[in-house]
This record gives structure tokens, C-alpha cells and sequence, in this order.
């Protein structure tokens, strides 16, 4: 035994450092890149392909770029390097779309207000009864900016809203209105009325089964005809509540989640204090499960603000339709390649945001939720 | 909540003090209300119609259709009927599904279990694609596929070799096939043969091992029969050997089978976009086996290998087929885009009828019956998987 040869037994209470060759770098790289023989070829072969590939591309992004919105410089390059300019020249289509370009210090400030009552509202200390009545103030004043016609602001008709605002409205307008309509389907879904229950299963279960393409044809060819004769929407209502009620079915399901994992004793306590159905659902049923559901309300904001998007197929200038928009100037079509990357950077980040922003809430409100007495059915 | 016993409860049918007769009543009041909407609904669109003179009716699909189609395994000219061309786009759709679906499930697979590997880089890569693919709308992925794949590529004069005679220009991908002849058909059919016998003899030995303990020797004759079988066919029908092989001509490549770049973008944009999401799912499947099912395997004897395929794998799966089978469900869903970038699917087939003909109403309710039709089938085959793949609790 080579511990008794020799000769000290450390003594029980010492904590022994760990042996060197398990601290530093060096045993990092070894456990992480060099673990085995095919671990170090992958690692070779890899960090090669790298080596070749990098700084190539960072060429191509920064260094050799052109910045300046100038013609004839990015003709020069003949794509060896990334003609930004492109970006330089057309951001204020592709941010704002076909909005009065003298006026478009209004859809800026609106979606700078959107965006910085986004962030107040992120922080859980936020949560407070203030906070819906807030939000209805800004998505008035956003609406007012966007719309004018009062305070002295000209009338800019909707359809010629465009870029990222209308992407901003799109995700708000149809995240906010199809929470409540998922509230009522998906407490419909649970409910013991067989009628209740079968109506709001047939309808998520038909929503869910077809492509948000198909509801935005609906939108927009079905519409018109099934309002009376004299009603007619413009095609960013019909689009809103479009995306509102396709949401609605997927709300309907994130609610449902929260709603199953509620224990059946909260409601059964509810009852025997003497609730009626509706207090329950109101006072102690919904308050517990939409809290649970927060970070997956956070998930479905995100693949809303994908999926707007698609409003460029039927004829509307979002983020991505503006582009497009830019991208029809037959001079500068070729840097096509520039402005998509613009634009998957300003979603890619957006998206992130959301994702960490929903993973680090669901660690927070887990403290809540992980109580032994909270999940437990 | 109790609702044995109230049925019990004897008194009018529709009363306010009991609570079944409440039940019926806001049943009674929520069937009005629908009938009532669905009956304006009616109402409306009936006016509209009239108004716009439209007949409505699927009487217009046994019409001709008038337009062409680009491509596609259903024959069809612009003088077939509109079913004709819907069906065209419902095999156009299946067919950019099928290719999707096992091509993203092969990159899920790779890059799933790459981001748990011991390797570093390969684990920063594969989160890299993962995140880079799911943080994108698949639209602006699409476009941008369909714009490098017609600008980027070569013209179809000059093409890239990316094999001996498969080309990739603008004009798509062409590659030899061979020529159909009956030699091919009696492989397919020795091929189906061979992997029958394959089947009914490993069946044969799992129940033989379960009845003696024993793994029976000579499995390898099936493997060899779904080997063998087609050759055989192939040499009895006369080993036809005559390929068709595209060559590049002066102005384009001809000959071969192609596909058009707008088949190519739509293939990579949902490949790439749903295999990010399959890898989230290979990945969460994986970790979700806890890691006592391995140490007790590896403490029973099992080499690694047996491990994995006979511990690990047959448990991950269980957690994965579902969410698997909704993402296969997406990626069909997502084809639909084809029509952003002029690939004829179902949808955009539909949307050339509709701006042709004015039958919205029907040829939105034609796509919805296909795709609910897709979706239903599938869940029927889930909840029969679900019932054998059950865990068995004691």
C-alpha cells in the first residue's frame, strides 16, 4: 500500500487539495479537448478548419468591408468583402419601412418607448397593478405616434406603416389579445360543461393542426367576406386579429400547462371555504397557474416575434418585408446577402434576449414553484 | 369535482338552484351563442358572395386549371383540372416533407448529441448552430437560402461538379439516375422480400431468446436475404444498367434528374431550421435517463456499447418520440412557406387558384383538410405508439 509506505495518514478533518494535475488549464484542455485519441483528432481537425475559416470571415464581416454608402466602392470589392454600405444607404427603409421619411422620428420614438417599458417590465419588482393600466397608456401613445392626427402629428395611414415598429405592434398587439381568449380556451378545455370542453378543444386542436400561413390567407381573403357588407377592415386589423387568433390556441395550451400543474386540493380548498367556480378560478386557480406560466408566456412573446415575419407573403412591409422592400432597388439587389445578416442580427439578438431572459425567470420564480407543497398533485 | 352523484338530483331540468341545472343552462346559452355567430357568419358571407356574384361550390375543381406547375412527381399539364393541381401540390408538399424530415432528423441526431460531447469545440459548435438556427425567423432563413442559391451559384452553363456528374448551378441540382427498366422493379420487389425475411426471422429469435434465454446464432441470413434479394432481382430482370446522366451542354445541363433551386432552398432552410430544434430535443432526451440506469448497467457487466443501445437508447426514446413527432408535424406546417419563394406546394398552388378564380373560401378549406388530415393521422399513429412505448409501473 503506497499510502502506508508512506507513513502519513492525513488526518480525517483536513480537506486535501485536489492533486494538481485536476486544477488549472491544463487539466481543463486535457478533460476538454484532449480527453482521448478521437476527442484530440476532432479538436486537431476542428481548430484547423477554424484557423482557415475565421479569419476569412472576419475579413469578409470587418476588416475589408465598406461602410460608407457609396456605389461605386462596393462594385470594387466584387463580393470579396461585405458591402455595408448597402445597409448604410437603405436602414431607414429597412427600419421604418415606407413611413413619411420626414416623420420617422415618430415610429422611432415609439418603438424606443415599446422597448424601454419592455425592460421595466422584465424585472419582477415591476409586477405591481400599475403595471396593465401602464401598458395600455404606451400602446395608446404608440398607436397615437404611429397613427397621428391629434396633437398636431399628420395623419399616416396604416398601411403605410412598415420596418421594425410594425413588427414591434404585431407581436404586442396579437401576444396581448390572445392571452385572455387562451385564458378562457383553455379554462373552457378543463371545464366540466362537455360542450365547453369540446368547442374549445375543436378549435385549438384545428388551429394548432394548420400553418399560420393559412390563417394569414384567412385574414386576409376570408375576412372581408364573412363581416357584414358595410364593415371593412383594413388589411392590419385583419392581419392582427389574424395572428390573435392563431396565438390564442397556443396561449390556450401554455395556460393549460399551468392550470395541470395546480394541485386539485387548491381548488378543492377553494370550494370548501364556500367560493363559488367563478371566485375560485379568479382568486386562487388562475392567479397560481399564470404565474407558473410566466417564463413559457416569455417563449410564446418569442415565437411571435418570429412569426410576424410571415406577414411579408400577404403584402405587408414588417422587419423582413421591409427588406425585401429595400432589396427591389435593382442597383443594390446584389448585397442582398448584407442585409439579410442586418436583419437575423436585430431578431438573432432580440430572440436571445428573450430566451436567457426566460430561462433566468423561470430559475427565479423556480425557488416559488419547486416549494414541496406548490407542484405536488 | 364531483360529479358522480348530481346526476342523482331529481327537480326541473333547467334550474338556477341546482348545479347540474346550472350546467345545462350555460351549456344551452354557450350552443346559442355559437349558433348564433356560426348563423351571422353564414348570413354574411352568403350576402358577400351574392354581392360579388361568386358561385360558390368545389364545382370549379373539375375545371381546367390554366396554369403550369414547375415541377413534380404527379404528372400534370396546365389543361388538367384544379384537383389534378391540387393534387400535384399535395405530392409536392409531402415530397419537400419527406426529404426535410430525414434529413433534419440525421442532423438533429449528429448535432444533439455533439452538444453533449466531451470535446469542447464540438459542444461550443453545435450550441452555436443550435442557437444561431432557432434565434432566426425560418422566413428570413428561407429567403436568404432561396436568394444564395439563385445569385451565389454558378450559371448553369459553367456549373459546380460536387461529384463525377452530379452538378449544382441556378438552375438546381442535377444528378444520374437510372433508367427505369424491369430489372429495377424486380429488385424493389426483392428488396421488400429480403427485409421481410429479415423481420419475421428476428422476430422468430426474440421469441426464441425470451422462451431459452439464448440469443439464437445465424441472424446474419436475414441481412444477407434484404441484401441478396435485390440483386438477385436486379440480374433476372435482365441487369439493366443504362443510367441517365446529365452532361453539361454549351448552355445549360440536361439530362438526369434535377431538382429546381427553389426545391433546394426550401429543403435546407427547413432541414437546417428544424434539425436545431431536434438536437434540443436528442439532447434533453438523453440527459433525461438518469444516470443510475448507467452505472447499473455498467455494474451488471455491460460494455459501453451495450450500454447505450440497450439502457440508454431505449429510454431516451421514449422521451423523445413525441416531441419528435410535433416537430416532424412543424417542419411539414412550416413547407407552406414554399410560397414565399415560389416553390408550388399545396399553398401556393391554392394561392395561384385563389387569385385565378376568387374561390377563397374553398380553397382554404381544401389546404386546412389536407394539413388536419396530416396532423390527425399522425396523432392516430402516436397514440398507438404511446400505448406500446407506456411504461409498465408496478
Amino acid at each position: 500500500m503506497p499510502l502506508a509506505a508512506e507513513g502519513a495518514t492525513p488526518a480525517p478533518d483536513s480537506p486535501r487539495a485536489p492533486p494538481r494535475c485536476a486544477r488549472g488549464p491544463g487539466a481543463w484542455l486535457r478533460a476538454n479537448l484532449f480527453a482521448n485519441v478521437p476527442s484530440a483528432v476532432a479538436t486537431l481537425l476542428l481548430a484547423a478548419a477554424l484557423v482557415r475559416v475565421l479569419p476569412a470571415a472576419v475579413r469578409w464581416l470587418v476588416t475589408d468591408a465598406v461602410y460608407s454608402p457609396d456605389y461605386a466602392a462596393c462594385r470594387a470589392l466584387d463580393y470579396r468583402a461585405a458591402c455595408w454600405g448597402f445597409v448604410a444607404q437603405k436602414y431607414r427603409l429597412i427600419l421604418f419601412g415606407r413611413y413619411p421619411y420626414a416623420d420617422q422620428w415618430r415610429p422611432l420614438a415609439a418603438t424606443l418607448l415599446v422597448v424601454v417599458a419592455l425592460l421595466v417590465t422584465a424585472h419582477p419588482r415591476s409586477w405591481r397593478r400599475w403595471l396593465w393600466p401602464a401598458w395600455v397608456v404606451i400602446l395608446a401613445v404608440f398607436l397615437l405616434l404611429m397613427g397621428g392626427g391629434a396633437f398636431g402629428l399628420s395623419r399616416v395611414e396604416p398601411g403605410l406603416w412598415g420596418g421594425l415598429p410594425l413588427t414591434v405592434l404585431l407581436t404586442l398587439v396579437g401576444m396581448a389579445a390572445s392571452i385572455p381568449i387562451g385564458i378562457v380556451l383553455a379554462v373552457g378545455r378543463r371545464s366540466h360543461l362537455p360542450l365547453a370542453r369540446a368547442a374549445s378543444a375543436l378549435y385549438i386542436e384545428m388551429v394548432r393542426g394548420v400553418p399560420l400561413i393559412t390563417v394569414l390567407f384567412v385574414a386576409s381573403f376570408v375576412f372581408p367576406l364573412l363581416l357584414p357588407m358595410g364593415l371593412r377592415l383594413d388589411v392590419l386589423t385583419r392581419v392582427v386579429l389574424g395572428i390573435t387568433f392563431f396565438q390564442a390556441a397556443y396561449m390556450a395550451e401554455v395556460v393549460r400547462g399551468g392550470l395541470q400543474a395546480l394541485p386539485r386540493g387548491q381548488y378543492e380548498a377553494a370550494i370548501s371555504v364556500g367560493l363559488t367556480w367563478w371566485q375560485a378560478q379568479r382568486k386562487v386557480i388562475l392567479p397560481q397557474a399564470l404565474t407558473l406560466v410566466i417564463p413559457s408566456f416569455v417563449n410564446s412573446l418569442l415565437s411571435t416575434f418570429m412569426d410576424t415575419s410571415l406577414v411579408t407573403v400577404v403584402s405587408m412591409y414588417d422587419l423582413t418585408g421591409a427588406l425585401r422592400l429595400a432589396l427591389g432597388d435593382p442597383q443594390w439587389r446584389h448585397f442582398f446577402l448584407e442585409g439579410y445578416l442586418f436583419i437575423a442580427a436585430v431578431y438573432f439578438t432580440s430572440c436571445l434576449a428573450m430566451s436567457r431572459y426566460s430561462a433566468w425567470l423561470e430559475h427565479r420564480l423556480g425557488s416559488w414553484a419547486r416549494r414541496p407543497e406548490a407542484l405536488r398533485a | 369535482m364531483g360529479r358522480a352523484g348530481e346526476t342523482r338530483v331529481r327537480g326541473p331540468l333547467f334550474s338556477w338552484s341546482t348545479r347540474s341545472g346550472r350546467a345545462r343552462i350555460a351549456q344551452a346559452v354557450l350552443l346559442a351563442a355559437l349558433f348564433a355567430a356560426g348563423a351571422w357568419l353564414w348570413n354574411n358571407t352568403r350576402a358577400n358572395l351574392a354581392a360579388r356574384q361568386i358561385h360558390s361550390g368545389f364545382g370549379f375543381l373539375r375545371e381546367p386549371a390554366g396554369f403550369a406547375i414547375g415541377e413534380g412527381l404527379v404528372p400534370y399539364s396546365p389543361t388538367d383540372s384544379y384537383l389534378w393541381a391540387f393534387a400535384a401540390g399535395v405530392g409536392n408538399t409531402l415530397r419537400v416533407a419527406a426529404c426535410g424530415i430525414a434529413l433534419a432528423t440525421f442532423l438533429g441526431i449528429i448535432v444533439g448529441v455533439g452538444r453533449l460531447s466531451r470535446n469542447a469545440l464540438v459542444r461550443w459548435l453545435c450550441t452555436g448552430y443550435v442557437e444561431v438556427l432557432r434565434n432566426v425567423p425560418l422566413i428570413v432563413q428561407l429567403f436568404a437560402w432561396y436568394l444564395a442559391a439563385t445569385e451565389i451559384l454558378p450559371e448553369a452553363a459553367s456549373p459546380v461538379e460536387l461529384a463525377p456528374h452530379v452538378y449544382l448551378s441556378k438552375e438546381g441540382l442535377q444528378f444520374p439516375t437510372p433508367v427505369w427498366a424491369r430489372g429495377w422493379g424486380f429488385a424493389l420487389a426483392g428488396l421488400g422480400l429480403g427485409i421481410l425475411c429479415a423481420l419475421a426471422l428476428s422476430r422468430w429469435a426474440r421469441g426464441r431468446r425470451e422462451r431459452t434465454g439464448r440469443r439464437p446464432r445465424g441472424l446474419w441470413l436475414g441481412l444477407l436475404a434484404a441484401a441478396a434479394l435485390p440483386i438477385a432481382g436486379w440480374v433476372a430482370g435482365g441487369a439493366p444498367r443504362a443510367l441517365d446522366v446529365p452532361e453539361v451542354t454549351a448552355f445549360n445541363v440536361s439530362g438526369g434528374t434535377g431538382v429546381t433551386p427553389e426545391f433546394l432552398a426550401l429543403l435546407i432552410g427547413l432541414a437546417t431550421f428544424t434539425s436545431a430544434y431536434i438536437a434540443e430535443i436528442v439532447r434533453s432526451g438523453i440527459l433525461a435517463v438518469p444516470h443510475g440506469q448507467t452505472e447499473a448497467a455498467e455494474a451488471l457487466g455491460l460494455s459501453r456499447h451495450q450500454v447505450l443501445r440497450l439502457v440508454v437508447f431505449p429510454q431516451a426514446l421514449r422521451v423523445i418520440i413525441p416531441p419528435l413527432t410535433s416537430q416532424f408535424l412543424n417542419l411539414t406546417k412550416n413547407s407552406s412557406l414554399a410560397v414565399a419563394i415560389g416553390f408550388p406546394d399545396l399553398v401556393s398552388i391554392a394561392n395561384t387558384a385563389i387569385n385565378q378564380n376568387g374561390q377563397a373560401l374553398e380553397c382554404i378549406v381544401l389546404i386546412m383538410s389536407v394539413y388536419l388530415t396530416i396532423n390527425l393521422a399522425t396523432a392516430l399513429a402516436m397514440g398507438v405508439y404511446n400505448r406500446r412505448a407506456a411504461l409498465v409501473e408496478r
